[in-house]
C-alpha cells in the first residue's frame, strides 16, 4: 500500500463518519433498540477482517490458527445473530401502519 | 479479480448506507435491515474471492460454521426484554474479533516488522491496528460485564473502588498505551516480544472491566451505545489497517450511530459521558442514607385494583408510563389488554416514553411493539411532555426516576436538571410498584408522596391483569 491509496482510505474514513451522522441523526427514538441492533451487525463486517488475515497468511502456525479460529467464530456470532434479532424485532413494529388505520376506523 | 473485489466493496457499503437509511420509518425498516444484510453477504463474497488461493479452508468453513450454529439459537429465541443483554453480548464479541485481528496481524507480521519491508505509510498502519487491539479488548471485556450485570450474574448496582477509581483506570489506560508504543517502536527493529502485545489486550480488558463496572443499571443506557461506538471505530481502524474499505465504512457509520446514541442518552439525563463513564450514579451520597431518613414523615397513599380502575373509567385520557419494572415483570401484553378494554370505553390511551427508560435506547418502543401498540400512540417526552395537564390519569408502571419531579424542583437532588415526564401534572397518577424501595439510582422520589397520587403494590403484570379484570366488571 502506498501514500496515496492509504490517504484515500482516510478520505473515505472521514466522509463514512459524516454519512453515519447525516442518516443515523433521521432515526426516531422508537426505533433506536433496532437501530442499535441493525448498527451491532454491521460492526460484526469486522469477521472479513479476520478472514483476510488467515486468508492471506502464509502457513499460519498454530497461534495464528487458534487465534483466527476464535475471531472468525465471534465476528459470525456478531454478524447473524445481530441481523436475525433485529429481523424479529422490527417485524413487530410492521404491522403498526396497518393496524392504526384499523383502530381509527373503529 | 482484485478490482471486481474492490468493486462489491462498494456495492456492499452502498447497501449498508441504503438500509441503515430504511430504518427511518418502520414501514420501510425492515426491508432495511434485509438490504444491509445482502450488504454484509455482498461483501462477504467478495472476500472469500479476495483470499480464494488460502490453504486454510477447512478451519474457515468450520469457524463459520460453528458461529452460525453458536449465533442463531440465541437471536431466535432472547424475549424482547433480554434484547439489551443480547446486544451487549453481540457487541462484545464483535470488539473481540477485532482485538483478535490485531493479534493475528501482530504474528503474521512478526511483531509488525513484516510491514517495514513495503514501503508506504508504515506507521499509520501500526498506530490503527494497535488502536484497534487496545480499543476492541476494552470494548470485548466492558460488554461482557454490561452482559453480566443485565443478565444479574453481577449485581446491577454500581462497583467501584471508591476514589481511587479514576486513578485506577488511568494507570491502566496509561499502561496500555506504553505497551502499545513498545511494540510501535520495536516493529522498527527486530520486533517487541509477544508479552508486551498480550500486556495492550490484559490491561486494555481490566480497563474495560473496571470502567463498566461502577456504572449503575439506569445509566446502561448510556454504557450499551458507547460500547457500541467504541466497537465500530475499532472496526474502522481494523479496516484502515487492512486496507478493506468495507470494514472503514461500515465501522465509521456504526461509530457515528454509536455516538449520537451516547450523546442523545447523555443528554436525557442532563448528565456528561464522562462523568457516567467516571461512574458512580447514586453509589455515594444519594444512597440508601438519604432514602430511610426522608421516608419517615411522608405517608405514600395505597390504593387497590378496584379503585384504580373505577378512576381509569371515568377518564377521558390515560397516559401509561412505562420503566424497567415493565420489562423485569413482562407487562408489556397485560398492559396492551388492559389499554383494550380502555378504548373499547372510548378512552384514548397514550404512552410517554422516557429517552432512558429501560436499559437501552428504545428499549420500552420494542417491548410495546411486541405487545402489538401502536406505533402511533407511542410519543416521546417532548412531544408529550404538554399533554399530562390535560390528563386524568397517568399510570406509571415500573418507572422511577424518569417521573421523578425533584429533577425539575430540588436543586439539591442527584438528579437536578435532568427532563423528566410532568407525570405530577395530570389529574391523579398511579404508580405500580413492587414495593417503597428506590430506584436504581437510589434516589428519594417525591412523586410517591404527592397529593394526587395512589400507590398499587404488587408484580406489574398481576395488578395490570387485576385492573383490566375490574375494569371488565364495572
Amino acid at each position: 500500500m502506498d501514500y496515496t491509496n492509504f490517504l484515500a482510505n482516510i478520505a473515505i474514513l472521514v466522509l463514512s463518519g459524516f454519512i453515519g451522522f447525516a442518516v443515523i441523526s433521521k432515526v426516531p427514538n422508537t426505533l433506536h433498540t433496532p437501530l442499535m441492533s441493525g448498527t451491532n451487525a454491521i460492526h460484526g463486517i469486522v469477521v472479513l477482517g479476520a478472514l483476510v488475515v488467515l486468508g492471506t497468511a502464509e502457513n499460519p502456525g498454530i497461534p495464528l490458527q487458534v487465534i483466527s479460529f476464535v475471531a472468525i467464530v465471534f465476528g459470525t456470532v456478531n454478524v447473524i445473530g445481530g441481523f436475525v434479532v433485529t429481523d424479529r424485532m422490527l417485524a413487530m413494529f410492521k404491522t403498526r401502519p396497518t393496524n392504526a388505520a384499523t383502530d381509527g376506523k373503529n | 479479480m482484485e478490482i471486481l473485489v474492490y468493486a462489491l466493496y462498494i456495492i456492499a457499503f452502498a447497501m449498508f448506507i441504503l438500509g441503515l437509511s430504511g430504518l427511518t420509518a418502520p414501514k420501510s425498516a425492515v426491508r432495511g435491515n434485509k438490504i444491509a444484510a445482502a450488504g454484509m453477504a455482498v461483501a462477504f463474497v467478495a472476500t472469500l474471492i479476495h483470499i480464494r488461493d488460502t490453504s486454510s479452508w477447512l478451519l474457515i468453513i468450520a469457524a463459520l460454521v460453528v458461529g452460525v450454529i453458536v449465533g442463531i439459537p440465541p437471536a431466535r429465541r432472547v424475549k424482547m426484554t433480554a434484547v439489551p443483554q443480547l446486544v451487549a453480548l453481540f457487541n462484545g464479541v464483535g470488539g473481540g474479533t477485532v482485538a483478535l485481528i490485531a493479534w493475528g496481524e501482530y504474528i503474521d507480521s512478526d511483531g509488525f516488522t513484516g510491514l517495514h519491508v513495503t514501503s508506504g505509510p508504515v506507521l499509520p498502519l501500526v498506530i490503527a491496528s494497535l488502536f484497534a487491539a487496545i480499543i476492541g479488548s476494552l470494548s470485548f471485556w466492558g460488554s461482557i460485564v454490561a452482559f453480566m450485570k443485565l443478565q444479574q450474574i453481577l449485581p446491577g448496582h454500581p462497583l467501584s473502588v471508591g476514589r481511587l477509581q479514576q486513578p485506577l483506570n488511568a494507570i491502566l489506560f496509561i499502561g496500555a498505551v506504553v505497551a502499545a508504543v513498545i511494540v510501535g517502536i520495536g516493529s522498527a527493529s527486530a520486533g517487541a516480544s509477544p508479552i508486551w502485545f498480550v500486556a495492550i489486550l490484559i490491561l486494555a480488558g481490566i480497563l474495560g472491566v473496571t470502567m463498566v463496572l461502577p456504572i449503575g443499571g439506569a445509566d446502561m443506557p448510556v454504557v450499551i451505545s458507547l460500547l457500541n461506538a467504541l466497537t465500530g471505530l475499532s472496526a474502522a481502524a481494523a479496516g484502515l489497517a487492512l486496507n478493506n474499505i468495507a470494514m472503514i465504512v461500515a465501522g465509521m457509520i456504526v461509530g457515528a450511530s454509536g455516538t449520537i446514541l451516547t450523546n442523545l442518552m447523555a443528554k436525557a439525563m442532563n448528565r456528561s459521558i464522562l462523568s457516567i463513564v467516571a461512574g458512580g450514579f447514586g453509589g455515594g451520597s444519594g444512597g440508601s442514607g438519604a432514602a430511610t431518613s426522608s421516608a419517615g414523615d411522608q405517608v405514600a397513599k395505597s390504593t387497590s385494583a378496584a379503585d384504580a380502575a373505577i378512576k381509569l373509567a371515568y377518564a377521558n385520557q390515560v397516559i401509561v408510563v412505562p420503566g424497567y419494572g415493565l420489562a423485569v415483570a413482562q407487562a408489556q401484553h397485560a398492559v396492551k389488554d388492559m389499554a383494550k378494554v380502555l378504548e373499547a370505553r372510548g378512552i384514548e390511551v397514550k404512552y410517554a416514553i422516557h429517552p432512558v427508560a429501560g436499559r437501552m435506547p428504545g428499549h420500552m418502543n420494542v417491548l410495546l411493539a411486541e405487545a402489538d401498540v401502536e406505533y402511533d400512540a407511542m410519543k416521546e417526552m417532548d412531544d408529550i411532555n404538554g399533554e399530562f395537564s390535560r390528563t386524568d390519569v397517568t399510570i406509571v408502571i415500573g418507572a422511577n426516576d424518569v417521573t421523578n419531579p425533584a429533577a425539575r424542583t430540588d436543586p439539591n437532588s442527584p438528579i437536578f436538571g435532568m427532563p423528566v415526564l410532568n407525570v405530577t401534572e395530570s389529574r391523579s397518577v398511579i404508580v405500580l410498584k413492587r414495593s417503597m424501595s428506590s430506584g436504581f439510582a437510589g434516589i428519594e422520589n417525591p412523586l410517591f408522596f404527592g397529593a394526587n397520587t395512589t400507590m398499587l403494590f404488587g408484580d406489574a403484570k398481576k395488578s395490570v391483569a387485576q385492573v383490566t379484570e375490574e375494569l371488565k366488571a364495572l
